[in-house]
Order: C-alpha cells, then sequence, then structure tokens
C-alpha cells in the first residue's frame, strides 16, 4: 500500500470514527437481547425501540446497510480496505448491524454476479433500504444433505413457470415478503442439472407457510407449500437449468455467514459471565478450576478463529481464496458456537435451567442453548463439510 | 493490515525455502544426528543465512542487519519448521538479537549485533530453571561485588548453549522466586570462569544445553536494561521468541499434514485408496482447518509484535496455545495414518513428532498460554 492510500484510510478511519460516535445510539452498542430485538426490515417491518430506528436509518442513508456494494444498487462504495476498517471500528464501540437480513448475506452476492442489470436494479436497492424481506427455498422433505435431489418441479407455460411441491427449513417464511427459491425445470436431466435459480413474491396465489415449533419453543423455520404458483421466467436468476451454479455460490455466503452466529468479540467475556454464577476466589479466579479451564481452551480458540475469518475476508479480496473455504469455517465456526453455549449453561447452573420466568427472560439461555444445536445442521452439515473440505480442498480419492 | 503475505513477503518465503529445502531437508537433520555431529548445525548453511541477510534479519540497518519484522522472521521460521533444519536462527537472530536491540545500550550493539548480522556470533537466552517454563521462577542469583555481580545457578534447556558465544542470562538481583520485581539480564560469556556447559542430547537431536554458574564475576556493564526491572524486557524478548516458535510449528504441522494427505491417496488396503475411507477423509478436514485456524492466529500475533510489541501478549498467546494443539494433533494423526511405517525411525514422520514435543514446551506449553489469556481476562 503507497504512502497516499495508508493516509487516506487513515482519514477514513478517523471520520468514521467520528461518525460512529456521533450518530450510533447507545442502546445500539451492544448485542441484540433478543431475536426479537433485531431488525428484518420488510414490507411489515417494525421497529423495536427509537434507537433501533434512528440507527437503522442513519445507517441506511450513509449506505451502510451493505457497505461494500456499489453505490448505484444502494450500497456504500466502500473499497476493500475502507469496508474493514468500518468493520472493526464498528466492532470497537460494540455497534450492533443496523439491519439483519438473508438480502444482505445471501440474495445479494448472488444476484451481484448472476443477476441481470434490471434484476440488479430491481431488487438490489430494496435489499439495502430494508423494504424487502426475503427468505431462502432449499431444503425439501427429502433433500436435505442431499439437497440437489430436490423435487419441487416448475412446469413451463408460455411467458410463466408454474411451481408445485414443498419446501422445509424456510427460515421467517411468515415473515418474509419474498423468496428465492430452487426448483427443478429439468426432470429428465442429472440432478444437478436440472434446476433453476428463481425469485417469487411470498403474496403470490398458492403460496403457503406453516411455522415449525422447535425444541426451543421458538418457531424460526416453516414448511412451505406452493401450489400452482404463477411465476414469471424472467424471475430466472442466471441460466435456465444451471441455478445450482447460483446454489452452490450462494451457500458459500450462507456458510460465511452461519460461520459467523457466534457473538465473537462483542458483550462480556464468558469467563466474567460465568463469575456472576459460580464466583471468584480472593485472586479473581473462577471458583469451578475446571470450568475455568474450559473456558480459557474456548478463548483461545474463539481468538484464533476470529483471526481466521479475517483472514478469509484478506484472502477473498486479495483473489487467493479457495471458493470451498467457507465450508471450513461453517464447519469450525459452529462447532465453536455449540461449545460456547455448553459451557454457558454449565456456568449458568440451575439458573439457566428456568424456562419460563421473567428472572430467566423467558429462558432467554436455555432457548438459546437448543438454537445452537441447529448450527451444525442448517446451511449443510459439519459432516457435509468435512466431505467438502475433503473433497475440493484437499483432493482426497473418491469424497 | 491484510492477514496475507504482501509480495516482497512471498519472495522471502520462496527464497528461504528454496535454500532450506535445497539444502536441509529432514536427511540433513538425520545425518547430524547420525553422526553425533559435535556443532549440531551446519556452519556452512549459517554462512549462506549470513550472505542471504537471514542472520540479521531483524538487526537494524545500522548494525549490518535486514531491518525486517517479526512478520518476516515468522515467514523463515515457518520454512525452517518444515524440514526441522538445525539452524542458530531461533536462539541467536530472534531471541538474542531482540533481546540485544530492544535491552541493549550503544555499546552493547555495536558490538554484538554487527556479529550477529554477518553469523560470526552466537548467542543465546538462558531461562528455564525447572521442568516447566516459569519465567517468573527465576532463581538464579546475582549479588553485587565489588564493581559487579556474582552469579551463581543452573539453567536448562538453553538452545545451542554448548556452541554460543554469548549467554543472556535471566538472574534474580532482589526479592524472591514468584516475584516481578528484581529480575536483570546479564551477558555472560561462556568462557568465563565458574561456567560449566553439559550439552544435552534432546528426543529432537536439536541443539540444548545445561549450565551451570558458580561465583560467575561479570562486571557492571554486563547488564542488558536495567538492574531489577528485567521483567518487562523479559516479556517483550519471551513473547518474541514464542510468536516465533509457534510458526516454525504451522510450518511442521503443515508439512506433516501435507504428507500424510499424499500418504491417503496412495496407500491402498482391503483393494480401496485408504483415503476414500470417510473416517479418514473427516480427520484430515478437520487437521486441515485447525492448521488454518493456527496459521492465521499466529501471523495476526506476529502482526501484532511488529505493531507494538508490548501489547501483543494475548495475542501472542493465543497463537501458542493452538501451535501447541494443532502441532500435537498433526503429528499424532501423521503417525496414526501412517500405520506401521509412521513407527519406523526410517520413515521422517517420527523427527516431526519430536520436534513438535521440544517446540511445546519452549518458552511456554498450551497449557501455560492458556492460563496467560484467562489472567489476561480477568476471570
Amino acid at each position: 500500500m503507497s504512502e497516499t492510500e495508508t493516509a487516506d484510510l487513515e482519514q477514513f478511519r478517523s471520520e468514521t470514527r467520528a461518525w460512529l460516535e456521533a450518530n450510533c445510539p447507545p442502546e445500539m452498542r451492544k448485542p441484540a437481547a433478543s431475536d426479537g430485538d433485531v431488525f428484518w426490515g420488510g414490507r411489515n417491518a417494525k421497529f423495536s425501540s427509537e434507537p433501533q430506528r434512528i440507527w437503522f436509518e442513519r445507517m441506511r442513508d450513509k449506505g451502510w446497510t451493505v457497505p461494500d456494494w456499489p453505490k448505484e444498487y444502494g450500497g456504500g462504495g466502500l473499497s476493500a480496505a475502507e469496508h474493514k476498517v468500518l468493520r472493526s471500528e464498528m466492532g470497537r464501540i460494540g455497534a450492533r448491524p443496523p439491519l439483519s437480513s438473508f438480502g444482505i448475506w445471501m440474495l445479494g452476492p448472488a444476484l451481484l454476479k448472476y443477476g441481470n442489470e434490471a434484476q440488479k436494479k430491481e431488487h438490489l436497492p430494496k435489499i439495502a433500504a430494508g423494504l424487502i424481506r426475503w427468505c431462502q427455498g432449499y431444503s425439501e422433505p427429502n433433500a436435505g444433505s442431499d439437497l440437489a435431489s430436490l423435487q419441487t418441479r416448475a412446469e413451463s407455460d408460455g411467458d410463466d413457470f408454474v411451481i408445485t411441491g414443498s419446501k422445509i427449513w424456510t427460515s421467517y417464511a411468515n415473515y418474509a415478503d419474498w423468496i428465492f427459491c430452487l426448483v427443478r425445470t429439468d426432470s429428465a436431466a442429472k440432478k444437478h442439472d436440472g434446476i433453476s435459480f428463481i425469485l417469487f413474491d411470498m403474496t403470490s396465489k398458492g403460496v403457503t407457510t406453516k411455522p415449525i415449533l422447535l425444541i426451543s419453543g421458538y418457531s424460526p423455520f416453516c414448511e412451505t407449500f406452493f401450489d400452482g404458483v404463477r411465476v414469471p421466467k424472467s424471475h430466472v436468476v442466471g441460466t435456465v437449468n444451471r441455478g445450482w451454479d447460483v446454489a452452490k455460490y450462494l451457500l458459500q455466503h450462507e456458510r460465511a455467514m452461519i460461520s459467523g452466529m457466534g457473538e465473537r468479540g462483542v458483550g462480556r467475556p464468558l469467563g466474567q459471565i460465568a463469575a456472576d454464577s459460580v464466583g471468584s476466589d480472593a485472586q479473581g479466579k473462577l471458583d469451578d478450576s475446571m470450568l475455568r479451564g474450559r473456558i480459557a481452551n474456548f478463548d483461545v480458540d474463539e481468538a484464533a478463529l476470529a483471526a481466521c475469518a479475517e483472514r478469509a475476508v484478506d484472502l477473498a479480496k486479495a483473489g487467493q481464496a479457495h471458493p470451498a473455504f467457507s465450508s471450513a469455517m461453517k464447519y469450525y465456526g459452529t462447532e465453536l458456537n455449540k461449545r460456547r453455549y455448553e459451557i454457558l449453561m454449565s456456568a449458568g447452573g440451575v439458573d439457566a435451567l428456568e424456562w419460563e420466568s421473567e428472572r430467566s427472560r423467558q429462558g432467554a439461555r436455555s432457548r438459546a442453548w437448543l438454537r445452537t444445536k441447529a448450527n451444525s445442521i442448517e446451511g449443510g452439515t459439519t459432516e457435509v463439510m468435512l466431505g467438502i473440505v475433503a473433497k475440493r480442498i484437499l483432493d482426497l480419492p473418491g469424497a | 493490515m491484510a492477514l496475507v503475505l504482501t509480495e516482497e513477503q512471498s519472495m522471502l518465503r520462496d527464497s528461504a525455502r528454496g535454500l532450506i529445502s535445497d539444502k536441509a531437508p529432514v536427511s540433513h537433520l538425520r545425518s547430524l544426528r547420525d553422526s553425533k555431529d559435535p556443532t549440531g548445525f551446519s556452519k556452512e548453511l549459517w554462512h549462506s543465512f549470513a550472505e542471504m541477510g537471514f542472520s540479521g534479519l531483524l538487526v537494524p540497518e545500522e548494525f549490518g542487519g535486514s531491518g525486517l519484522g517479526f512478520m518476516e522472521a515468522g515467514i523463515v521460521m515457518e520454512e525452517i519448521g518444515r524440514t526441522l533444519m538445525p539452524s542458530p536462527f531461533l536462539a541467536t537472530s530472534v531471541v538474542a538479537a531482540s533481546a540485544l536491540n530492544r535491552g541493549g545500550n550503544a555499546a552493547q550493539k555495536s558490538e554484538f549485533l554487527p556479529k550477529i548480522s554477518n553469523g560470526s556470533l552466537l548467542a543465546t537466552l538462558a531461562i528455564d530453571e525447572g521442568a516447566k517454563h516459569r519465567p517468573l521462577q527465576t532463581s538464579l542469583q546475582a549479588v553485587r561485588a565489588g564493581n559487579g555481580f556474582k552469579l551463581s545457578g543452573a539453567k536448562a534447556l538453553v538452545v545451542d548453549g554448548h556452541v554460543a558465544d554469548l549467554f543472556i542470562v535471566a538472574a534474580r538481583t532482589a526479592g524472591s522466586a514468584g516475584e516481578r520485581d528484581g529480575l536483570t539480564l546479564f551477558l555472560v560469556n561462556p568462557k568465563a570462569k565458574g561456567v560449566a556447559i553439559e550439552r544435552t542430547i534432546m528426543v529432537d537431536a536439536h541443539n540444548a544445553a545445561r549450565i551451570e554458574l558458580s561465583n560467575v564475576e561479570v562486571d557492571a556493564d554486563s547488564v542488558l536494561g536495567e538492574v531489577d526491572q528485567g521483567a518487562a524486557l523479559l516479556d517483550g524478548v519471551l513473547d518474541i521468541g514464542r510468536g516465533a516458535v509457534a510458526a516454525e510449528m504451522v510450518g511442521l504441522s503443515d508439512e506433516v499434514f501435507n504428507r500424510t494427505v499424499e500418504y491417503l491417496k496412495n496407500r491402498k488396503q482391503f483393494g480401496k485408496l485408504i483415503g476414500e475411507f470417510q473416517a479418514l477423509q473427516h480427520r484430515a478436514a478437520e487437521l486441515y482447518v485447525d492448521i488454518e485456524i493456527t496459521r492465521a492466529a499466529t501471523m495476526k500475533a506476529l502482526q501484532a509484535l511488529d505493531a507494538d510489541v508490548a501489547k501483543a501478549a494475548s495475542a501472542v498467546a493465543v497463537a501458542k496455545a493452538r501451535a501447541g494443539t494443532t502441532a500435537t494433533r498433526a503429528v499424532q494423526e501423521g503417525v496414526q495414518m501412517h500405520g506401521g511405517m509412521g513407527m519406523t525411525d526410517q520413515f521422517d514422520i517420527g523427527f516431526f513428532m519430536k520436534r513438535a514435543r521440544v517446540c511445546e514446551e519452549l518458552f511456554g506449553d498450551t497449557n501455560y498460554h492458556t492460563e496467560q489469556l484467562a489472567r489476561a481476562r480477568g476471570y
């Protein structure tokens, strides 16, 4: 990096720091207390608090809901280096993301790569502005880890496709405005070759959703049914029957997102949370030496993973990343998050077992603990991730 | 700063790899071991290191060095780790050079640093006394005598101790074992009266010695840094050494892993390549991820050292702790997946297991550094 570039970047850092100091409300400088405290946008979006609205609108107006997207599509137009500075400055004050969105994390990158100009102009600005909430129609009752065996049919009828079938584990389908969906457009072709990636409105005739009650007591996922849903062919992203390419590319982003789901580097250190319930000795050491050791081992691995996540982004920007590396990160990040919650449950002891009380915020910790068990299943199981690493990165035979 | 190598750093890696893989493959270590080589490393190769600017890599240019950073030192260490090359680079060029550069006065720097740069002086830090690395437990005594000090006590795991021209000895000038105040670093001539050196042949066939000092007289000019206040200097120097050893362990782990994956692709049993078995595929994939994460943590630590040694402690603790668990896993999986062949001396893999064990103890093991992180985080 030249001296001018370094100076420009330092200038950007000090301006960004000042702007965040002035514009990020104090309430937004800590992780969301619960899922209900996260802003997802969409037609029916409601802000849970005034600071949440202010923070979202200020960031949106700068294009910083999607800092590295081009400005013409509602993004901030930041360079890779500037984006890294923004993230580190947000991290420094614990600022939470102003908008959570599958449109940002998953569909957006896929549209930027595979979408045509009309699709980009139509959808990306609405994602950036939080106007449309998206859901993902991938898994089916008989197509989980073996995703490419999906059976939802799209029959050609003039300028439209007519879609019939069902999806499962559709995250927040009951709240979503639009869906990006994998459908079979050629049932005679080999399983990877007859799939298309298509977008449609969830209010279309023939779409129904049914929430699934999970072990956490929450229903973040739905079954989604399509009964003759009519969708214009112009809504296919990329080439008809080549949807698997789009699907795989999007999955890399999904896996990167899930691997980052743990609350890394934000909030109070695990060791201090544990001290609240198990107590400390005269030297300030946790009064449970085995738990203390587990936490310290966890902290080492978590800090190391954070470095690896940072490096993964840097490698991608430098054009040196292996495309399957997100699978490696997804495997490790989700297993680590499960470890985190096992430690939290152990640290919380009896207190963490309450399911319905004000004291426990309606069992927040135990429900979150149960929720993490899905991390290593959704978006590709740990076993599938390890298989991908073995096959695509290590080039092991027959994998 | 991005966690990727710059163009200059990639070139440095390529030239280090070229020299080391050509002149010092694992067979080089094997022949030094088998011939019971009295020096324990190749002087000729050390000259090549000096000519390429590696021996003075961390030494400022005004003292004849290359004036590069810890990231660059880590790059050379990683390549050393790949072939287990015995080299004074760690003890002399990384640890001792950093101690002299950070703690030395003008006279000490101009006396010793140019000789480190040109490869004519070998130096080493003498720190450990007990079975485990516990810097604050230092009890080797230095008592004032006339214009100087008299040193008495013993040190173990002094790397290159039997060939060094200069010892940097951590001693206690005040207080008692366990206390931070009262530590002082001394420059000691190994040929001084009262110094007894025992070369210890180690499991990894790398150089180490036990030294014993009995009323060794040094003058006041031999103090490196400040009397009684050596702990801060020592912390920084040790963290630099830890970062370097972590980088060596990344190179070692990566090399063992590459050899093991290669074996999985060639060895047939039950009519199949053993790499086709999912049980082995998943273990290999987990190990790959472990190594990549440890590599990133190590780069992060080296960058932190380059930014500010005094603020790098937690990043270094993470790197050295991770390097320990990762290297241990890599060598164990390496031997296990090579089956009976992995147990033979004829096969190289065992050399990696032995070196990993020594690296784990050098400058504090995984438990030591995990404990440091817990303390730093206040629980």
